[in-house]
């Protein structure tokens, strides 16, 4: 397949190209996928692609990210050695581990788990249809994105994973997503993969999903992970965005939610030049819980935009979002999140919060938190601040024999730190919070500290 | 000005050849909008040219806009026919009734418990008032005491007749022509309104209010209302009324335009109670889409408005307050109460462009039935705007699982050292308050009230004595029969 997009003057040139790759996918799959994509890329050319005069795009300039002329993935194999996997690892983490180069596969590469079904979602397509058919169908009908829905119509490999009821993963699943750029002769490349997990009731997983590049290059990656949790399931997804400064990365987050289920986001979002973050929770059973925690740190000009979509659909619900921003030099951090309580989502307990800091002039943060109510017997809350570092804190600790500079290294470090406390695996947290320390200002006084 | 009378009137007739007659004698224009309208309007009112131009230049602008979907409405509402609409009749008188036994014994109910005045009521209902209730000598009394003070309080048609040079200077300067679709809409055809100024280190001597000023007693369909207060000068308006008001149009499409100088003060009160539809299918209600911003242009000027939202099937507007002298203040204060089939999306927009500019939004939402409510509001910072600092609170308060609550903030910074805080909460009525109230006698009904009024009490206070008095009152009538 060499068909490549015509390098579009503004972004609805983009659609029939992409459309025209959304069809030749759909003729390779078998007839109830073809059906899925068929309705999937008509409910794209439908919307078309974001642009700024849509209100969930509204502070997100999309016109860097649809210039360059992208080129299927398949146009950009590329072959990676253990060794050069070595920078990603995590010390001492006990992990399974599968691993995408340029949106594929690479069995050599990965380290599965045993415990539970796991399968390159080309196979599994064909083998599990039962379970597939419902989840991609679910998804592909629901969605009101432009690119989540293209990603469907184009849809990808990615990972499958199933847990069987009552199965309790015994280590986490990394899901490595590298990218290498050059790999396309210097062309600019794409990738539309699609991870899809189903947690059985009573199932627990860990699941962390990480973006790296590996070489220079502009590419696109527009990934949908959706995860379904079962009744009293327990899972935890962590998304770790540590791409290069010329990465677009369109990301989305589907959760389903079963009765009494448990589920954790996690996002950490570093890298990458312009990155959107979607998280949408559905709580479709009674008393589910879900935790939405999240913390971006802009620097240069990277444009980081989160966006939560919470759904409360049954009565007793309990979700809780923490976004924290922290942007430097010409970044710009855009929230959005939006709560939703249906009518019969009564007792629901819902609170959104979102702090934002900003240590240049240059930047930029937009924040929007949003409800929307029609139960009544429901607590709501949101907040949002954007703000400077306490005076009063750094003047106790001058006061104190610190110089201002590492008091207000020590004051950074401690407002991205609560949103690393929430996260339960601790090799992640330990590894996330070196990350941290090595783009903070002073990094080398907090490591010394710690 | 007869010359001037005349030419326009030429200017007019001119037109002829498109069809409709432009007679200058003529009472009111027949329904539709056109340029000749917007003419007839503008010589009806004997304006000069440069204010025909400046709505020939918005009907214009307003031919290439299209009517924006974008509040947040769950109900929808049917389409407005911008050409059904007669766009010029000249203040006329509403059928007068006799006596009090005439009106409708519901209407008397509601005044009784708002507790107007008899002379008040009949008045509102549009009964003939007696000599004893003279408001024309009331209005004349008031009149004296402001232009001692120097202070202009006049229809904004007046204005531009006597005071050219001021309407000229500030009219579109803080709402431009152009600014939205019902603005410029207004733009093009207002005929009524109020027009302030307070000259320099004025204080005011008296709330100024609609209520006095002559010739006020139907409110325009398309009113325009400017406010000046020039270096120093302080002032309080106040808008509408707690009383059920009757009214033909259903859609209101208001300006009002702010303008406060160096270290000037304008604080604006609105109570708005118009009929809001029927009570379960939401027919016949108003729409209330106003455009309202106030701009602090002198350093350490200060705007407040405050706003009281019970009336009308739909309430879409935001007052606003562009902030642009160092040290300036922009206040909201708002509760809005939705019941029925009730729908607002309200908010304000604070912009912030001077250094240590300040701004505080406080919003109370009542949902009840099937009513609903939204919050939206933008609070932005600009590079320039040192030191600004927001405080936003909008809780949202729930009666009954018919209703809908919602927030829709949007907070954009450009500046490191801005703080910006917004906090919103959304609850019911908590049974225990309401066992508390039982307990000591108090039934459901006047439990809710009070602690709806509890609710509120942040903005109430910041009405003024008499307004607060009456809102309170408002709020308990209004939330009649959606307790249970």
């Amino acid at each position: 397949m060499t068909a490549t997009m015509t390098n579009p003057s503004d972004m609805t040139d983009a659609v029939p190209a992409l459309s025209a790759l959304a069809e030749r996918r759909a003729a390779a799959g078998p007839d109830w996928l073809t059906d899925v994509r068929q309705q999937a890329a008509a409910r794209f050319v439908e919307l078309g692609l974001p642009t700024n005069k849509d209100e969930e795009w509204r502070y997100t300039p999309l016109r860097e990210v649809l210039r360059p002329a992208y080129v299927p993935a398949e146009d950009a194999p590329a072959a990676l050695s253990s060794d050069d996997l070595k920078a990603f690892q995590f010390e001492g983490f006990d992990a399974s581990l599968l691993t995408f180069v340029n949106g594929r596969y690479c069995p050599e590469l990965s380290d599965p788990p045993t415990d539970v079904t796991i399968a390159p979602l080309s196979e599994a397509l064909k083998a599990h249809r039962g379970l597939l058919e419902s989840e991609l169908r679910r998804i592909a009908e629901r969605d009101e994105d432009g690119f989540a829905r293209l990603n469907s119509a184009v849809l990808e490999d990615g990972v499958f994973i199933h847990a069987p009821n009552g199965t309790a993963c015994s280590r986490p699943i990394r899901l490595l997503h590298v990218a290498v750029p050059g790999a396309a002769g210097g062309r600019p490349f794409m990738t539309h993969p699609r991870n899809v997990v189903i947690a059985g009731e009573d199932a627990q997983l860990t699941l962390i999903e990480r973006y790296v590049t590996i070489g220079e290059g502009v590419y696109l990656t527009n990934a949908v992970t959706q995860i379904s949790a079962g009744d009293r399931a327990q899972v935890a997804h962590y998304l770790l965005e540590q791409e290069s400064a010329e990465a677009f990365n369109i990301n989305t987050l589907h959760l389903q939610q079963g009765t009494d289920s448990k589920v954790e986001s996690h996002s950490v979002l570093l890298g990458g030049a312009l990155v959107r973050n979607n998280v949408c929770p559905v709580l479709d059973g009674e008393r589910a819980d879900c935790l939405i925690n999240g913390l971006y740190i802009g620097h240069g000009s990277q444009h980081l935009d989160n966006y939560m979509n919470v759904e409360h659909a049954k009565a007793h619900g309990d979700s809780r979002q923490f976004y924290k921003g922290i942007l430097d030099d010409k970044s710009h951090g855009v929230f959005r999140g939006r709560i939703v309580v249906h009518v019969d989502a009564q007792k629901t307990d819902a609170k959104q919060t979102n702090a934002n800091l900003l240590l240049a002039d240059t930047a930029e943060v937009d924040t929007k938190p949003q409800l929307e109510i029609y139960a009544d017997d429901v607590k709501c809350t949101h907040g949002a601040t954007i703000g400077q570092i306490d005076n009063d804190a750094i003047f106790y600790l001058r006061s104190r024999g610190i110089d201002e500079a590492d008091a207000r290294a020590m004051m950074i470090f401690a407002f991205a730190g609560e949103s690393l406390d929430r996260m339960s695996v601790e090799p992640i947290r330990d590894a996330l919070t070196r990350e941290l320390v090595r783009q903070l200002p002073r990094g080398e006084f907090i490591e010394s500290v710690l | 000005m007869t010359t001037e009378t005349q030419q326009l009137a030429a200017i007019a007739n001119q037109k002829y050849k498109y069809g409709w007659t432009t007679d200058i004698e003529q009472e009111s224009a027949p329904p539709g909008l056109s340029e000749d309208i917007v003419r007839f309007i503008s010589a009806k009112k004997e304006e000069p040219q440069w204010m025909l131009d400046w709505r020939l230049k918005a009907y214009r602008h307003w031919l290439k806009m299209a009517e924006p979907k974008w509040p947040f409405l769950p109900y929808g509402y049917g389409p407005v026919d911008y050409h059904g609409i007669s766009y010029y009749s000249a203040p006329k008188e509403m059928p007068k009734l006799k006596s009090l036994d005439e009106v409708d014994p519901k209407l008397l109910e509601t005044y009784e418990k708002l507790g107007i005045p008899l002379n008040e009521q009949k008045k509102l209902a549009g009964v003939a008032v007696d000599a004893v209730f003279d408001s024309v000598s009331v209005a004349t009394t008031f009149k004296k005491e402001l232009a001692k003070a120097g202070v202009i309080f006049c229809s904004i048609s007046e204005a531009v007749r006597d005071h050219p040079e001021l309407v000229k200077a500030y009219l579109g300067t803080v709402v431009p022509y152009s600014d939205n679709y019902f603005a410029t809409l207004n733009s093009a055809v207002f005929s009524d309104g109020s027009f302030v100024y307070v000259p320099k280190g004025v204080k005011c001597p008296m709330e100024l209010s609609t209520y006095f000023r002559i010739n006020a007693e139907n409110t325009g369909q398309f009113e325009r209302t400017l406010i000046i207060c020039d270096e120093g000068a302080q002032v309080s308006y106040l808008e509408g009324c707690t009383a059920p008001m009757r009214d033909e149009n259903q859609l209101h499409a208001a300006v009002v335009e702010l303008v406060a100088l160096r270290d000037a003060k304008i604080k604006y009160s609105t109570i708005q109670n118009w009929y809001p539809g029927d009570f379960e299918t939401g027919k016949g209600g108003i729409y209330n889409f106003v455009t309202k911003r106030g701009a602090c242009r002198g350093d350490n000027s200060h705007i407040s408005w405050t706003q009281v939202e019970t009336g009308s099937a739909i309430t879409w507007k935001y007052p606003s307050c562009i902030l642009q002298g160092d040290r300036s203040v922009g206040e909201f204060y708002s509760v809005a109460m939705t019941t029925g089939k009730q729908q607002a999306d309200t908010g304000t927009k604070m912009i912030h462009l001077g250094k240590d500019t300040r701004s505080t939004i406080v919003s109370k939402g009542i949902s009840a039935a099937k009513g609903h409510n939204t919050y939206r509001g933008l609070v932005k910072i600009n590079k320039g705007a040192e030191r600004a600092r927001n405080y936003t609170q909008c809780d949202s308060l729930l009666i009954g699982d018919t209703c809908g609550a919602h927030t829709f903030p949007y907070i954009e910074v450009k500046n490191t050292t801005a703080q910006v805080e917004h906090e919103a909460s959304t609850s019911k009525i908590g049974e225990d308050q309401v066992f508390y109230c039982n307990q000591r006698g108090i039934d459901p009904e006047a439990a809710v009230s009070l602690i709806v009024n509890g609710f509120c009490k942040q903005v109430f206070k910041e009405l003024p004595m008499e307004f607060a008095v009456e809102a309170t009152k408002l709020l308990s009538v209004s939330l009649e029969g959606s307790v249970g």
